[in-house]
């Protein structure tokens, strides 16, 4: 009795388990396990692994040459990898190329369209090799449609860049590659752009994105990965990565009169203060005992609050403390 | 097929919509022609004879050799094919459409020498028509698949202008286009018989003109036939999506193999 149960336990902790992976695999958009690539006596991408799931913007960031255009071209089918394994919704780039082309759609950091192309020729030419009819609603969206008379050459960065992004996401792909798609573009063409990722994420559009804007990644995207000289050296979410660093979280605060002017005045958590246009400036390891400790303080001298400000570190701190530091961190 | 129409109504507006390719196409080669004509007219009695073919030969090697191949290396190294392989244009339609529409620029440029040549200089028509118009597309077929053979093993366009040099400039003087091939020197006539001019004039006097001529005209159609599917075969088998693609299968140099039917010719004929 007891070897049937224990075997009846066996077979439903294995179906559980496999319904588990099966249930994961089909959350999963892109998986990339060991990926390497190697140009000569370098290796521009030195077994990366990472999984994007169905619905994310995932973030690629890294310093210049740090492999994730390379990382990015293989996914897309450009390169021939030397190692690992990858997979867009269970299609492998390199061997199944004609099924990927469906799949993704591509924003290269290059511009990728002849000079003499005119916007909607461009449209036209390339939802035809897709075989779906032209997006010009896309164009319109995206601010352009007012050029689809101009050739590629005479449309400014900005423009390039939206249409670009307008072609890579005609035949409406369930997976977007976008390589540095904000590089160039104003604030107000970023917003734009920024907002129809948003858009498209909301459709179920899963979205790789490799920027070196932090801002961007910190706004845009649910989890990112920093790459240094082919790795990757972290990651998780924005918050996570920030939280995981050693910054210190800034804390401004400003009072009515005197009482924050005294230079010996310490706070808990607190490991490096100044003084800045009439605030108190407190840059503290533990964000909760340090502000509690100076409201108390300010009451307990009986002066009055005018101002405090609180400012978490950013990815771009993080950034530049894992990428200075080599990484080791 | 909305493809196929849509990529090669784009390549054929772009062989008039850019200027080099315009220059190429049309505004040198019937200057060229026009000058010429206006000169060799009168300082060779027998030009208007030899006028049609050698201009027509003219015109095809300077849109096809001259202007096909740099448009090719540029659209690579830009990163052009990149775009077009990830969006599903086959490597094909990259060699074959531009090859094509310039044959089409070719034929329209032909036809304007054809149609005012005898009106304006005098020049002889063709005897037979039908072989005319037959070795006029062999010769465009041929001198395109050379364009895109030179476009797709030029690592740039300064490694272009070098080799479609190397086929332009002997073509002129050694491929009967101003000299007729057979009062060239026998030294020079062997070497001549590694161009494919050579055999496009050799088969337009002895075929559509009814003239003797030095060697067999249908041969030289044949080998002229043989050395354009072969340049088509090897640019195919050698294009690569970009150039920092290491995954080319053949050596640049193989190309060479396209002189194979024209080495041929010039042992046998």
């Amino acid at each position: 009795m007891q070897k049937v149960i224990s075997k009846c336990k066996t077979e439903y902790e294995s179906k559980t388990k496999l319904s588990k992976e099966v249930k994961h695999m089909n959350d999963v958009a892109v998986t990339v396990n060991g990926l390497r690539k190697i140009y000569g006596d370098s290796t521009a991408v030195d077994g990366i692994s990472f999984e994007v799931k169905r619905g994310e913007i995932f973030g690629l960031l890294g310093p210049n040459g740090a492999g994730k255009t390379t990382a990015l071209e293989c996914l897309e089918g450009l390169r021939r990898t030397d190692g690992g394994r990858m997979r867009i919704l269970e299609t492998d780039p390199e061997r199944e190329t004609r099924k990927l082309r469906n799949l993704i759609g591509v924003q290269l950091q290059t511009s990728g369209l002849p000079e003499s192309m005119r916007v909607d020729e461009a449209m036209r030419f390339f939802s035809a090799y897709h075989g779906v009819e032209p997006r010009y609603d896309l164009l319109e969206r995206l601010g352009i449609k007012e050029k689809m008379s101009a050739q590629y050459r005479t449309l400014s960065t900005g423009q390039q860049r939206r249409l670009s992004l307008a072609l890579a996401a005609t035949h409406n792909p369930p997976v977007l590659i976008l390589d540095e798609p904000t590089a160039g573009l104003d604030v107000a063409s970023r917003v734009e752009l920024h907002e129809l990722m948003s858009e498209l994420q909301s459709r179920g559009t899963t979205i790789l994105l490799a920027t070196h804007d932090m801002a961007e990644a910190e706004k845009m995207a649910n989890r990112v990965a920093i790459l240094l000289r082919g790795k990757i050296v972290a990651t998780g979410t924005p918050r996570e990565l920030t939280a995981a660093g050693e910054g210190l979280t800034k804390v401004s605060v400003r009072a009515e009169d005197s009482s924050l002017s005294d230079p010996g005045l310490t706070f808990p958590a607190v490991k490096q203060q100044t003084s800045k246009e009439g605030y108190a400036v407190y840059y503290s390891a533990d964000i909760g005992p340090t502000v509690s400790a100076i409201i108390a303080y300010i009451q307990s001298k009986g002066d009055r609050l005018i101002d405090l400000r609180v400012e978490r570190p950013s990815l771009e701190e993080r950034f530049l403390e894992i990428t200075t530091s080599g990484g080791l961190r | 097929m909305t493809a196929f129409v849509n990529h090669f109504s784009f390549e054929f507006r772009t062989g008039i919509r850019e200027k080099t390719l315009l220059l190429m196409n049309y505004l040198f080669p019937l200057g060229f022609y026009f000058m010429v004509s206006l000169f060799m007219g009168q300082l060779n009695p027998y030009f208007h004879e030899t006028m049609l073919p050698g201009m027509i030969v003219f015109t095809i090697i300077t849109a096809t050799i001259l202007g096909l191949p740099n448009p090719l290396v540029s659209a690579r190294e830009s990163g052009i094919y990149r775009s077009y392989k990830i969006n599903g244009v086959p490597a094909m339609s990259i060699l074959t459409i531009p090859a094509l529409s310039t044959m089409i620029h070719v034929i329209i440029a032909a036809i304007i020498i054809t149609a005012t040549a005898p009106i304006f200089f005098g020049a002889t028509l063709p005897v037979n028509w039908p072989t005319f118009v037959l070795i006029v597309l062999v010769t465009a077929f041929v001198c395109a698949g050379f364009g895109v053979l030179i476009g797709v093993i030029s690592k740039n366009t300064r490694v272009t202008i070098l080799w479609s040099q190397l086929i332009f400039l002997p073509s002129m003087m050694l491929g009967g286009i101003m000299v007729p091939n057979n009062i060239l020197p026998p030294i020079l006539s062997k070497i001549s018989m590694l161009l494919p001019a050579t055999y496009a004039t050799n088969a337009l006097q002895g075929l559509s003109f009814n003239r003797d001529v030095s060697f067999s005209s249908s041969w030289s159609l044949a080998i002229l036939l043989a050395s354009g599917i072969l340049a088509f075969v090897l640019a195919s088998y050698l294009f690569s999506w970009d150039s920092r693609n290491t995954t080319r299968r053949g050596h640049s140099l193989m190309a060479l193999l396209v002189l194979a039917p024209f080495i041929i010719g010039m042992v046998l004929l």
